[in-house]
């Protein structure tokens, strides 16, 4: 099984990505934005970063790279795609998922090992989570803060598109303490906080981000 | 007015020139004329200025810091030595690390947030040209008091710099100190220190060598930022409708950085460099004076193929520009064709400038014309070097003879009172405002970060190979005595790299001082410098490089002399650090080394305004053998967890313990009131199982060893004061959040 990791100019976590995606036994594989191959992979992860420096705005540019038609199409057929903080901005710019993520309440960057409760394990990426399960890994980012309609608002809440939720204070001002949110068909998933620098308690606050990655393994097996 | 060109400045050797404005002494000027046995033409003027300031020329550090070549250390473990871009060390495993610290402190008073950012991206640059990957940045700070309105000013943005672009090129932040004193209200001390890198065979040096060989530059267009004082030249070869003068602190993009990190590591990988300069400071000016010095010296450049931002640039302003986020690099011509594709590949600028000549001058045109033609090594390191007078202050003696004697807390409620204080006074505060502005997390091997003593990070994941840095100063210390305090600096840096169980292997420094100019600053300088070389030599460790940053002073006031020490040690496996606290009830707690009961230039004493006394003597030889026994303890497994005692003493590294896991203590000491405050060098508390106090024992030697008390609870108690946990930690955590949230 194959998991695609895309690098735009200005990614940052994709060799975290790729780490963690063979930490849980998937064959890790690195895609470039300008080539619009997808080298035959199973999943794709948009990883974080400032792609193209967050010019315009976070994900805008990256939205329109080569690689991104095809996975546009790809995910649209179904494959799991992941959009982790950056990459959550990417889907949104591409209208694979709703909403927008905007500066945090407070203005300032905020790196800190964060509680989420998973709400909806039935995605390609959270189904080796216990639904009503609180993990702890971290969120690292300037604009995180979740914003929607009331209208989306309330058709995420009713169709329990919302994988997981912060616990506790609101870190960023997001709409309902949104951490991240799936797509209908729950191929999809935008994560703002970083499950894969929770790989291993060595280097991270937990090693719960683990199970974001053995999920899509799982899903791509069946 | 008119390009001034080389055969012009020979028909007309009499042209007034402004030298004095761009700093230059009159007999610098008169140097220059003899060297080039003519008027120097405006460029090679505006060249001359520039690297021969004290920024770039070190003109009055350099006779001190020669100290580090004469005492250094026989190291097999270096590399690359002082000189360089930044000093290299061997680690093991075909590992190299690379590592320095450089100061930004004027420009982040100016424009704290790009000062700040653009002191990131200088230092990373300075790390990448080595040929290392950049891993991990680290920023001593400190500002004025924390409550005065500049502060506000100056704090938030520095702060939001380092961030900005420290996160944006993916390094992750692991440490540094926040450090208040109101000597730096005007003169903040903003230094950045980077941390790359690589396999033996990678390393880079700036140099160009072989004729034929080509001179590329890439990365940004250069455009009208950082100036500076070179404006003066500018002013005076436009017409009074060209552009207004430009902002002198440079702008940085941290985008175009990260890109230009990748692409060169690229580049490197496939080996297309023959030598390799970064530009900061002074530009092109800089990088191709020290490329063509490393070389034979020949070198052409076609000065108007460099890339603009700015169309109206004058030949002076895009030698002297210091717009960031470039590179120089020499490059056989057979190899250039893959340069350029990979430079493509990134959507990086790259532009063929000029080649190495088999001369030995620097010759660069413009348009055609000639409009510098010099020796480059007079350029880049024969400037003026200057033995300026010095004198012992008068202050000196007048502190130290002070007897200090802060009031000591003494009943269970004035004690609780002082720990409290102390964990909320803001030098001792919890940072996490700060750190949790910067990205720790990125790459993925970050193993400590603050509030640890030392950043760790894992180089190899097979073999769990790791480093560890440590930055630290202590310059109420250094104000008292500046050769002792830069010996406790480093013995503090080196105690912080040994409590997680790490070996310490080099040093480097960032020395920020007040005016060279002012024969008591001089002084200070002098001393810190002999006792670093001192300290270094008697503890093995070399300085691989460093930096100097002078006239950090406002009219008569210079900052406290504050030389910033980084040591790097290595560990060979992190899975197996010795943690800074404990996270379990039931362990034993001892403390290390013996106190005294000497306050001078405690935070305590600080507190209460009292600035005087004696330094203590640093005793190099017994923080060698504690720095041993902290080593051995790890590898024999004897340590659940050690922490260094440092500013605050005692009542700092125990509120940091029990906050850390939420785990209290119950410790018992003599003389609370001055036990818990002094802060005598060379200790640390460490906790144990306890069955292994026996090993400790044995272990420590001639180390005293105090019992203290056990872990547990949910309280931090001191004889028969109690302070709850909850109670304990509000304190600490609220006052940033207070002052700057």
């Amino acid at each position: 099984m194959k998991v695609g990791v895309i690098t735009f100019p200005g990614t940052l976590d994709d060799r975290d990505a790729l780490r963690a995606a063979k930490a849980a036994g998937t064959t890790a594989i690195s895609l470039w934005h300008n080539d619009a191959d997808l080298k035959g992979v199973d999943a794709v992860i948009l990883p974080g970063g400032f792609s193209y420096g967050d010019y315009l705005r976070c994900g805008a540019i990256s939205r329109f790279a080569p690689v991104m038609e095809k996975v546009i199409a790809a995910a649209n057929g179904g494959m799991p795609l992941l959009g982790i903080c950056n990459g959550f901005q990417v889907l949104c710019e591409a209208h694979l998922l709703p909403g927008a993520l905007t500066r945090n309440k407070n203005l300032h960057f905020l790196c800190r090992d964060q509680k989420l409760v998973i709400e909806n394990n039935a995605t390609a990426w959270t189904s080796d989570y216990a639904k009503g399960q609180e993990i702890v890994i971290p969120l690292k980012n300037g604009e995180g803060s979740f914003q929607c309609d009331d209208k989306t608002l309330a058709i995420l809440e009713g169709e329990g598109r919302i994988i997981a939720r912060y616990v506790g204070e609101n870190p960023n001002g997001s709409r309902n303490l949104i951490a991240g949110i799936t797509n209908e068909r729950g191929n999809i998933v935008g994560l703002m906080p970083h499950p894969e620098h929770a790989i291993e308690t060595l280097t991270g606050p937990s090693a719960d981000g683990l199970a974001f990655f053995t999920s899509v393994l799982k899903a791509m097996v069946k | 007015m008119a390009l001034d060109t080389v055969a012009i400045a020979r028909q007309n050797p009499d042209t007034s020139q402004p030298f004095a404005e761009l700093g230059l002494k009159p007999d610098e000027y008169a140097r220059i004329k003899e060297i080039l046995g003519r008027r120097p033409t405006s460029s090679e003027l505006a060249m001359y200025s520039v690297m021969w300031s004290e920024h770039c020329s070190y003109k009055s550090s350099k006779v001190h810091l020669k100290q580090f070549g004469d005492k250094a250390v026989k190291s097999d473990a270096l590399l690359v030595g002082i000189g360089e871009n930044a000093g290299v060390v061997d680690i093991g495993q075909g590992y190299a690390i690379t590592f320095k610290i450089e100061s930004h402190n004027h420009p982040s008073f100016i424009e704290p947030y790009q000062g700040a950012a653009t002191g990131i991206g200088g230092i990373v640059r300075d790390i990448l040209t080595m040929g290392a990957r950049p891993i991990a940045v680290m920023d001593p700070l400190r500002f004025g008091p924390a409550d005065a309105a500049d502060t506000r000013r100056v704090l938030p943005g520095v702060i939001a710099g380092v961030g900005g672009y420290g996160n944006c090129l993916g390094l992750a932040n692991i440490g540094g100190e926040v450090v208040f004193d109101e000597t730096y209200l005007g003169n903040p001390l903003v230094n950045a220190l980077c941390v790359g890198v690589m396999k033996h065979s990678d390393i880079k040096l700036a140099k160009a060598a072989g004729a034929g060989n080509l001179v590329v530059l890439y990365g940004a267009k250069t455009g009208g930022d950082g100036i500076g004082g070179v404006s003066v030249l500018a002013s005076e070869t436009f017409e009074s409708t060209g552009p207004a003068k430009r902002p002198a602190v440079q702008v940085g993009d941290p985008f175009v950085e990260k890109v230009l990190i990748e692409c060169s590591l690229e580049i490197f990988a496939e080996d297309l460099v023959v030598g390799i300069q970064d530009l900061g400071g002074a530009g092109l000016s800089c990088a191709t004076s020290e490329l063509a010095s490393g070389g034979s010296g020949g070198m052409k450049v076609a000065l108007d193929q460099v890339p603009l931002r700015d169309a109206t640039l004058s030949p002076e302003e895009i030698l002297m520009s210091e717009s960031q986020e470039r590179m120089c690099a020499v490059v056989e011509p057979g190899k250039i064709d893959r340069f350029l594709e990979i430079c493509k590949k990134w959507d990086v600028t790259v532009t063929v400038i000029g080649e190495v000549t088999d001369g030995d001058h620097l010759e660069i045109t413009w348009h055609g014309e000639l409009i510098v033609d010099v020796p480059p090594r007079t350029v880049a390191h024969d400037g003026p070097v200057y033995s300026r007078p010095l004198a012992e202050p008068a202050y000196i003696a007048r502190v130290n003879a002070e007897v200090i004697s802060p009031p000591i807390p003494k009943t269970p409620i004035e004690i609780k009172a002082a720990i409290l204080q102390m964990a909320a006074t803001p030098n001792l505060a919890d940072k996490s405002w700060v750190t949790n502005q910067y990205d720790r997390y990125v790459q993925g091997n970050t193993v400590q970060s603050q509030p640890d003593d030392s950043g760790m990070i894992r180089i190899d994941e097979k073999t769990h190979l790791g480093v560890a840095v440590a930055t630290d100063a202590n310059a109420n210390w250094s104000y008292l005595n500046p050769y002792e305090g830069a010996k406790l600096a480093l013995a503090e840096a080196s105690r912080n790299i040994a409590t997680a169980g790490a070996k310490p292997l080099a040093v480097t420094n960032c020395l920020n001082f007040g005016s060279p100019e002012d024969p008591g600053v001089m002084w200070q300088f002098a001393e810190t410098v002999r006792g670093l070389a001192d300290g270094s030599l008697e503890m093995g460790l070399p300085v691989t490089g460093g930096n100097v940053s002078f006239y950090n002073q406002t009219g008569d006031v210079a900052i406290l002399p504050t030389p910033v020490i980084g040591v790097l040690g290595v560990i060979d496996d992190v899975r197996m650090r010795t943690p800074m606290s404990f996270d379990r009830a039931g362990l034993d707690l001892y403390l290390l080394g013996s106190s005294d009961s000497n306050m001078s230039g405690s935070e305590w004493a600080y507190l209460h305004k009292m600035r005087g006394g004696q330094a203590p003597k640093a005793d190099l030889q017994r923080e060698m053998r504690l720095i041993d026994l902290l080593v051995k303890g790890r590898t024999e497994k004897i340590f659940s967890a050690a922490h260094d005692l440092s500013q605050g003493g005692l009542t700092a590294t125990i509120t940091e313990m029990v906050l850390r896991h939420h785990i209290g203590a119950i410790i018992t000491v003599d003389d609370p009131g001055v036990t818990l405050f002094v802060e005598t060098p060379g200790r640390v508390v460490v906790a144990v199982e306890p069955g292994k106090v026996g090993a400790l024992k044995k272990a420590a030697g001639d180390i005293p060893l105090t019992y203290l008390g056990v872990t547990g609870g949910d309280a931090l108690v001191v004889n028969e004061t109690s302070i709850s946990l909850d109670e304990l930690r509000t304190a600490h955590t609220a006052t940033f959040e207070k002052l700057f949230g």
